[in-house]
């Protein structure tokens, strides 16, 4: 699906998103009323220090002066590669993004990423794993690394690392494989109205506590992540 | 004459100690009053990544991170350290866990400040999609237990740097310590020339490196608070100060932040190298900056006076 395509079956009756050199930011009507803000990372966009920047100010901007949910929506490249970025300090600025979305979720904002194309390293960390509801549209092909970079450092044949990652969701790229680590909480229907289903979720929203590394335990992608939290959070209380 | 070993106080050892050197146990142990370190599931438990086996890849049994409680000056704090030399220090489930988990009873406990010793490439690629939403899941514990009242103080200066994934953890602390060999970045200098080319990187001029993304470019931005000589009793002294400075996190800390990185593009976005920035923000014989020692770096750093003091 086209970014077109999806703002007009989740907002049939209109919205104020644009697009404006793979940045989005707008708001829209969901179908219950009220206002939601919605921003993102279009045609594969490298995110950057100049594109994090207005993402971060569009949301502050909302704070305190509207009171609906934020939606994200991500198909973008990995961060932006480049001296210039890496020189201004990059990672405060995609630290910066994530850190109002998180703020706005936990503050009466419940924020949701529809990750409908491609993501990849810190690009998905300041965007769609910093909401509280990351939701995958069919065709997403997101990717912390793709496997002929990781076939260089592995140093194992492309054909050993497709043999592995059938046996284990846990390193290759692809929706599927980062939904069983819990980090996809739900995926939607391209066949169905994004409306409704957008409807659905906001009349159903999780709490705001972070549950997805219980959520990769019960998918079976990550057998490890909430017991060793668990773990360490008793005794850390313990030893109080 | 050389003192016997006795008669050294664990100041003395810890002003010795390279912190870039050092592992992460000797790290935590001359940072915190002397034996007052508890771990939380030391290697005695033998905890490993249950996924490096698939590529016949050795584990560690602390899975490269130590995580427990120690004293400040007789104070409580939560500490995890990275340990850089094993797999460059990078996120795994079980690694990434540990941390999560501290935080987490961090932000319950709400007075016990949590001090992160950051030695990191990054995700670790044998387990990049466990790795990545470790760090997702740190990112939000951090920014939980600050918003709970708990300062989360990160100090760098391994031999990994503060690369990837750690870099945007280290962006959500309260306030961080930089030594110079503590790179803060999120893509690495050989990341960028393999996607970019040589002449966008060329991650072989150390020099360039150092001072696109070493701890002395990272202190004069003001993305790090305090510089730290690399030894441990430096970092100490750092995290100390740090602790007292700190305070409390609220939304006009973003919206601080949000006007110092928009000022920072307004002011440098046309620089081309962190030389043409030290010397936009007024410093004479900028280039020298690299040779600086220690002490006169910080006397210049302070004159400076950029820091991200309640905006970050």
């Amino acid at each position: 699906m086209t970014l077109d395509d999806i703002l007009t079956s989740l907002f049939p009756d209109g919205h104020e998103v644009s697009n404006d050199k793979g940045i989005i930011a707008g708001s829209a009507t969901p179908r219950s009323g009220g206002r939601m803000i919605v921003i993102g990372v279009a045609d594969r966009t490298a995110l950057g220090v100049d594109e994090a920047i207005r993402l971060s100010d569009h949301v502050l901007g909302s704070i305190g002066r509207d009171s609906g949910p934020i939606l994200v929506l991500v198909d973008s490249d990995s961060q932006r590669m480049s001296k210039r970025d890496e020189l201004l300090g990059l990672n405060e600025f995609l630290a910066h993004l994530a850190k109002v979305l998180i703020h706005a979720d936990v503050n009466g904002r419940p924020t949701i990423g529809l990750l409908y194309g491609h993501s990849a390293a810190g690009a998905l960390l300041a965007t769609g794993l910093a909401t509280r509801v990351l939701v995958g549209l069919p065709g997403a092909d997101p990717a912390v690394m793709d496997l002929p970079s990781m076939a260089k450092v592995t140093k194992l044949s492309m054909e050993a690392l497709q043999e592995k990652a059938k046996s284990t969701p846990v390193f290759a790229p692809g929706l599927s494989n980062l939904a069983q680590m819990g980090a996809i909480h739900m995926t939607w229907s391209n066949a169905a109205s994004l409306a409704d289903q957008l409807e659905a979720l906001l009349a159903d929203m999780p709490a705001a506590q972070d549950r997805r590394d219980a959520l990769g335990k019960e998918r079976g992608g990550r057998l490890k992540a909430a017991e060793i939290a668990e773990r360490v959070r008793g005794l850390a209380l313990q030893a109080r | 004459m050389i003192a016997p070993l006795k008669d050294i106080t664990p100041a003395e050892r810890a002003r010795s100690t390279s912190f870039n050197e050092a592992s992460a146990r000797t790290r935590l142990e001359l940072l915190l009053d002397a034996g007052s370190f508890v771990e939380f599931i030391g290697p005695e438990q033998r905890e490993v990544s249950p996924h490096l086996k698939i590529f016949d890849l050795p584990e560690q049994f602390d899975d490269g991170i130590v995580v427990g409680r120690g004293n400040l000056d007789g104070s409580p704090v939560f500490v995890a350290a990275q340990e850089g030399r094993f797999m460059g220090g990078a996120f795994g489930e079980v690694h990434g866990a540990k941390l999560t988990g501290l935080l987490r009873a961090a932000r319950q406990i709400g007075s016990i400040p949590v001090l992160i010793l950051f030695d990191t490439g990054g995700v670790r690629l044998q387990e990049a999609n466990a790795g990545e939403l470790a760090i997702a899941e740190i990112m939000r514990a951090v920014m939980e237990a600050r918003s709970a009242g708990v300062k989360v103080i990160g100090l760098i200066g391994g031999r990994s740097g503060c690369y990837g994934g750690g870099g945007l953890i280290a962006g959500c602390c309260s306030a961080l310590a930089v030594s110079e060999p503590g790179r803060i970045a999120v893509s690495g200098p050989e990341v960028i020339e393999t996607n970019r080319g040589v002449e966008e990187f060329d991650s072989r001029d150390r020099a360039l490196v150092w001072r696109t993304m070493g701890g002395k470019h990272r202190r004069l931005l003001g993305a790090a608070d305090v510089f730290a000589d690399d030894n441990v009793q430096d970092f100490r002294e750092a995290a100390r100060e740090l602790l007292r400075l700190v305070g409390p996190f609220s939304l006009d800390r973003l919206r601080a932040e949000q006007e110092r990185l928009a000022q920072r593009l307004r002011r440098f976005g046309a620089c081309e190298d962190a030389v043409d920035i030290w010397t936009e923000e007024g410093i004479p014989d900028a280039e020298t900056v690299p040779e600086l020692p220690a002490d006169q770096f910080v006397a210049l750093a302070n004159r400076i006076g950029r820091t991200s003091r309640d905006a970050r």
